[in-house]
């Protein structure tokens, strides 16, 4: 494990990287996840990796999609822009089962927008983002000691269903510094399980092809079947989710990340007033907590959903509830940041209602 | 073969084979096959493969190359996927002198999407995007690979031969086993151009798109090295 240390969020989600056994690292300049590259650039050289500064983000996707191929623990990081233009690669990652992963420090958008920290890509990174059936395993850490700890969660689902896996956070949990203790030993990726299917020397092997494409009739819906039940196989097993005071209950807050901490605090102000307040908080976003939100909704009638959004999430949460609940929305897009007055606020009229 | 009567593609795949197999190299090779006609490049190959997006093969073999420095790595493009949409991925590829094969079939048409102009279309060709012939006022000019490439300092060869003739064809095996042995050497970043024809889309029989590669793409597309080894050597 090893001692607690304070560290930046983005530079713990790269030494998370690199103890889960990441060796190969290509990126692109954007803020607010530069100091993602920027550690990865002195310190994968120290444990014989790879750091490349690719010529784009189209190109930077497409370097792991050759080095996932041939085995190797891969990442790459950027923001909203340039998450859309590695889309086009993620979905042929996906096509063709690489166990890739990737993080999205979320900037204010849409087009260039600014570099505030937003929600606004839940949509973006929830729905695939790129063409065809495919999902990505999305997990919204809210602490830097999450962004150092996850990323070896999303290696090892990655490999276990070989399927593309990414970290949602937002330019807040990139920026600031907290203290971060790692809860796992360092990977040592050339004691992991051969993988089956990389590629490399032969040796007397049968050849092996890596495609995301199949022409012949039938086959494509044949493999996007496949795909799906992979995806089946991810939600019932792969849920994460943080539930706070949810059983004497009758306003239930839905919020993840940043927004989520901010909730916990207002939820805080709001019981010491006599206000029942729940938070659910969903840690993967992609399986979303459906079923228990479900469950929820059953007895907490009233449900405000906060996101540093326009409203994104909220769509989950409305199908996640079948109409059982009364649904509220607060949010801030582009870069604005709720308060937990103003949620705590938005609360008390609620409850007046 | 899928490959059309008359193509350069089967002669090319055939060179490119023959040379893993005379170098010994066939069983630590991977082969990148782009999206364009030979994305069925897969399929004929006796060696690991995978298929990238359209234009990114550059960017695939560096990731590769990297991890697996003990395999030799070939990215096989047309002039569509290589000097189109793949051209960024294709010069800094270059400029970072990656240690990869480029095997770059130039027939100066979009094959498999039915013949739609290329950055390699020659001024006056038509297409069925430039139905009058290329204006290069209006569609501006081709773009010569070999030249483009040859103003870095990255690449350790760059040659452009051609598949019209049987000298020719026996040049171009020279030229691609060179560029495999400039890999096997550890020298850098080597790329073959090579002149194809393509009958179906240039609406020409195969005798006459091999008079066509003569009269019309070597005058436009000289033959010859643009980067040679030996100033690596050096």
């Amino acid at each position: 494990m090893g001692e607690k240390k304070l560290m930046k969020g983005n530079e713990a989600l790269a030494e998370g990287a690199v103890r889960a056994g990441c060796r190969f690292f290509a990126g692109y300049p954007i803020t607010p996840q530069n100091e993602i590259p920027e550690y990865m650039s002195w310190r994968l050289p120290e444990v014989e990796g790879t750091f490349i500064q690719a010529e784009s983000e189209v190109a930077a996707i497409n370097m792991l999609y050759g080095a996932s191929a041939c085995g190797a623990r891969v990442m790459t990081s950027s923001s909203g822009p340039g998450i859309s233009l590695k889309q086009e690669g993620i979905s042929y990652t996906a096509s063709a089962e690489l166990p890739i992963f990737y993080a999205n420090i979320v900037r204010g958008g849409p087009g260039l927008g600014n570099i505030a920290p937003s929600q606004g890509d839940y949509f973006q990174a929830t729905r695939g983002g790129g063409h065809g059936d495919y999902r990505v395993f999305v997990i919204a850490p809210n602490s830097v000691s999450e962004m150092g700890n996850f990323p070896r969660m999303c290696y090892d689902i990655a490999e276990k269903y070989r399927t593309v896996t990414m970290i949602l956070a937002d330019g807040l949990l990139g920026q600031m510094m907290e203290p971060i203790e790692y809860d796992f030993e360092p990977v040592d990726p050339t004691k992991l399980p051969l993988k089956e299917w990389a590629l490399g020397k032969q040796d007397g092997r049968p050849r092996r092809v890596v495609r995301s494409y199949d022409l012949r009739p039938g086959y494509m819906e044949k493999h996007t079947w496949k795909l799906v039940e992979k995806y089946k196989k991810i939600e019932e097993n792969e849920v994460r989710y943080e539930a706070t005071m949810v059983d004497d209950a009758d306003i239930l807050i839905v919020a993840y990340g940043t927004c989520s901490r901010i909730s916990k605090a207002a939820l805080s102000l709001g019981r010491k007033e006599n206000l029942k307040i729940g938070l659910l908080r969903p840690i993967t976003l992609w399986p979303f907590p459906m079923k228990v939100l479900n469950d929820l909704a059953s007895k907490i009638k009233k449900i405000l959903v906060v996101e540093m959004s326009a409203g994104q999430m909220i769509e989950d949460v409305k199908l996640s509830i079948e109409g059982k609940a009364q649904v509220f929305f607060h949010g801030r897009p582009a870069g604005g940041i709720p308060t937990e007055v103003e949620v705590l606020d938005v609360i008390r009229k609620i409850h007046g209602e | 073969m899928r490959y059309c009567p008359g193509c350069g593609h089967g002669v090319i795949h055939r060179l490119v084979a023959e040379a893993l197999v005379e170098l010994k190299i066939r069983e630590r090779t991977i082969g990148i096959a782009p999206v364009g006609c030979s994305v069925f490049a897969d399929e004929y190959f006796n060696c690991d493969m995978i298929q990238p997006a359209h234009g990114r093969g550059p960017a695939v073999a560096t990731g590769m190359k990297r991890v697996r420095p003990d395999c030799i790595v070939f990215s096989y493009q047309g002039d569509g996927d290589l000097a189109s949409i793949g051209m960024a991925e294709t010069i800094h590829c270059a400029a970072r002198s990656e240690n990869v094969t480029i095997i770059f079939v130039n027939n100066a048409i979009f094959g498999m999407t039915g013949g739609q102009m290329a950055p390699t279309t020659l001024p006056g060709m038509r297409s069925t995007t430039c139905p009058f012939g290329r204006d290069p006022k209006v569609a501006g000019n081709p773009i010569r690979v070999c030249e483009l490439l040859s103003a870095l300092d990255g690449p350790a060869y760059l040659e452009r031969v051609a598949v019209n003739t049987p000298g020719n064809v026996v040049k171009a095996r020279k030229a691609i086993k060179k560029a495999f042995q400039v890999q096997m050497d550890g020298l850098g970043f080597s790329l073959v151009e090579i002149l194809s024809q393509c009958p179906t889309d240039w609406a020409l029989t195969p005798l006459q798109s091999i008079q066509k590669i003569k009269d019309e793409m070597i005058p436009y597309y000289p033959l010859g090295v643009f980067r040679s080894p030996d100033e690596i050597k050096k």
